[in-house]
């Protein structure tokens, strides 16, 4: 039976005056990969900051499973340390080596001890194809490889689900394959996740449905051949060939 | 060379007063780092009142002399029922002016690690608190390291003006000194000298410090030459 | 002694606050800027000779300099202590200001020196027209800082006698067996000194920054 990770109604954020996006409605089914696509400035980030409470949605209620993480009385933290999130700019911890990025939260939110915690974090540093540079400072390495950290670390708190805002758009080309084959592999292994991305290649391959935003709503949604060959809204249709277009000559140039 | 010749009549008595220097700047300095680590973090994460007061705070102590704050202290306070020692203080106004500096060096490396390292902190499940603690600190501290030196040498130089509440340190045995030699010029520059070397001996201390807390990879230097 | 009069007493030491300042600051921005200058495009014995001074001047606490320079001058040419002060604190300031305009020579980059060669200019007249503008709007923030360092430097003549506004807080506060209320007096001053300059100069530095794209 299909079960719900998570459900997202009617939300709404605000700032100020400015409404970033309203009424937002949503559901991602355990194991679904969902990319959301959607022009710069549409809300993307600010939706999936939203899902993990990063920033208070002003208005619409949040499940995780059948907890109401919108609800009043939730205790914020222990909620994110089940949402792991994925930043644009990896975000990682500059102060700590790779291995100490990834056993940070172990040890402080899952109050592991430090053996068990270093023996996660090696395992969840080996499974993004990092063990050898688990002593690595984060100048030390290639921006692919600062998010593949980034994404053991998130991996390490046990999400029920991922979020990615952007994983790639802070690459050189050539480091692009790497974070993606390891999001390629966390996808098939079943992992629910959430995906802002405009890697059209990667989203056809992977995604169980494409979420289309613009200007705060959610114009479309679909499998990737409803959007890709019989998209419903001529705004969907452009943006997609726009982006496409942009895409096949990033892959003729590199 | 008169001034050498001070120097070397003088020699233990200079001595015991830079020892009260030393003394002066490593007490303000501790009190002014924790008060103004304090005034940083109330100031960039507090809420609007709080961190109105550390604006204000900071502000006022920056904006008056160190002097002025000096006699309020010594010569005020007792009129309203608070009388310190010489000592004291001065240690209070050391400390509490260099907590007001103190504070905008922090502020400004905990500003630069900023909202973007307490979301990623937040985003694995650690509290508001924790992510400070664990992880803006550690890198502040580190940023701040090169800009903060200044601020012991400062400090050990804005000492020299407390000899004006008949605090005994290096600047009153100068004054001693040319009191009793009628040589006001040799005996000033003699302790001159004496200051030149603590501050020298200081900066090699603060750049072998900031050699070893270095990351590898994490720039810390915020003006390259 | 009414309180009019009390305030007044001191405010009336502003006008010598005020006077060491507006010598000191002045006669260091001359020197400081002449001294970078030298620093930066006299040769290398300049380069060492103005790094040796900048390190001497600022490793020594401003009042013992001040001490030092007013009995030399004191001495030689019998200055009042006003004169002696505020000429001294300019010295002394002028190798603060000298490390500001140097930095500010130096973070225009080397390129626009080549640049401006590179079209038939002079290595004074580059220094003139291309690399004086750029370095000056370089230089306000940390020149803004050192102003108001003046102003409160300026307190430190009182421990020489001038009857500025420390001094007359002090001697009002023995008459008047008031010291809480005279220091905070002198302290209000003080910072509103502080605060009208910092302002003013904010203002000239918004008035000259060159217009980019964010
Ligand atoms: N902290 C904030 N304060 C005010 N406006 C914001 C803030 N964060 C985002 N916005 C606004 O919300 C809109 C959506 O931004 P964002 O979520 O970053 O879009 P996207 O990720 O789709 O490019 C933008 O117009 C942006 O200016
Ligand atoms: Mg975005």
């Amino acid at each position: 039976m299909i079960k719900p990770i998570l459900t997202v109604k009617n939300l709404t954020k605000r700032y100020g005056e400015h409404t970033v996006f309203e009424n937002i409605n949503l559901t991602v089914n355990e194991g679904d990969t969902i990319v959301i696509i959607g022009p710069s400035g549409t809300g993307k980030s600010t939706f999936l900051r939203c899902l993990n409470l990063l920033t208070k949605p002003n208005g619409g209620q949040i499940w995780l499973d059948d907890q109401e993480i919108t609800a009043k009385d939730v205790d914020e933290d222990q909620v994110r340390q089940h949402i792991g999130m994925v930043f644009q700019n990896f975000l990682l911890f500059n102060h700590l080596t790779a291995l100490e990025n990834v056993k940070l939260g172990l040890i402080h939110v899952k109050h592991m001890s430090k053996e068990a915690a270093e023996a996660k974090a090696r395992e969840e540093l080996a499974r993004v194809g990092l063990a050898e540079q688990a002593d690595h400072y984060p100048g030390q390495l290639s921006g692919g490889q600062q998010q593949r950290v980034g994404i053991a670390r998130a991996l390490a708190m046990d999400p029920r689900i991922m979020l990615f805002d952007e994983p790639t758009s802070a690459l050189d080309p050539e480091l692009i394959g790497e974070v993606l084959e390891v999001m390629r592999k966390l996808s098939f292994e079943g992992m629910t996740m959430i995906v802002v991305t405009h890697e059209m290649g990667f989203a056809r391959e992977v995604a169980d449905r494409i979420v289309f935003m613009e200007k705060g709503q959610i114009v479309e949604e679909g499998t990737p051949d409803q959007l890709f060959y019989h998209p419903q809204h001529e705004r969907t249709r452009e943006f997609l060939w726009k982006i496409t277009e942009l895409y096949g000559k990033k892959e003729k140039e590199a | 060379m008169e001034w050498f010749q001070l120097l070397q009549r003088f020699f233990g008595d200079f001595m015991q007063g830079a020892g009260v220097t030393l003394e002066l700047t490593a007490v303000g300095l501790l009190i002014g780092f924790v008060l103004g680590l304090a005034l940083a973090l109330a100031k960039t994460f507090g809420a609007p009142g709080v961190s109105k007061f550390a604006t204000g705070y900071i502000e006022l102590f920056r904006g008056t002399p160190l002097l002025v704050q000096l006699f309020l202290i010594y010569y005020g306070l007792p009129s309203l029922g608070l009388t310190l020692s010489q000592t004291l203080s001065a240690y209070l106004a050391l400390g509490l002016n260099s907590a007001a500096y103190q504070a905008e060096y922090l502020r400004g490396a905990i500003q630069a690690i900023g909202d973007a390292q307490m979301m990623a902190g937040r985003s694995i499940g650690l509290s508001r608190w924790q992510t400070i603690r664990l992880v803006i600190l550690p890198q502040a501290l580190r940023l701040a390291l090169p800009a903060w030196s200044n601020e012991p040498i400062s400090l050990l130089k804005t000492t020299a003006v407390v000899f004006l509440i008949a605090v005994q340190d290096l600047m009153a045995k100068a004054k001693r000194a040319a009191t009793t030699t009628y040589n006001p010029i040799g005996s000033y520059i003699a302790v001159a000298v004496i200051y030149l070397v603590m501050v020298f001996i200081l900066d090699a201390l603060l750049k072998w410090l900031e050699r070893k807390t270095k990351i590898p990879g994490l720039e810390t230097d915020t003006n390259p030459a | 002694m009414d309180i009019g009069r009390f305030f007044q007493y001191i405010a009336s030491g502003t006008a010598y606050t005020l006077g060491v300042t507006l010598i000191a600051l002045p006669s260091g921005l001359i020197l400081g800027m002449l001294f970078a200058f030298l620093a930066v495009y006299a040769g290398k014995i300049a380069t060492r000779f103005f790094s040796i001074y900048s390190t001497i001047m600022r490793g020594i606490p401003p009042i013992v300099l001040l001490f030092i320079l007013y009995f030399l001058m004191s001495g030689a040419i019998n200055l009042t202590p006003f004169w002696a002060g505020s000429v001294s604190l300019g010295i002394i300031s002028s190798a603060y200001q000298m490390e500001i305009f140097r930095g500010a020579i130096l973070s225009v980059s080397a390129d626009q020196m080549m640049a401006a060669r590179a079209i038939g200019l002079s290595k004074i007249q580059a220094i003139r027209t291309v690399i004086f503008p750029q370095m000056i709007r370089i230089a306000i923030p940390g020149w803004s800082n050192e102003a108001a360092i003046v102003i409160k430097d300026s307190s430190l003549v009182y421990a020489i006698g001038v009857p500025e506004i420390l001094r007359r807080a002090q001697l009002i506060s023995a008459s008047t067996q008031q010291p809480f209320l005279a220091y905070t007096t002198a302290a209000f001053i003080y910072f509103t000194l502080v605060f009208i300059t910092n302002r003013l100069l904010n203002r000239a530095e918004q008035k000259l920054t060159i217009p980019s794209n964010p």
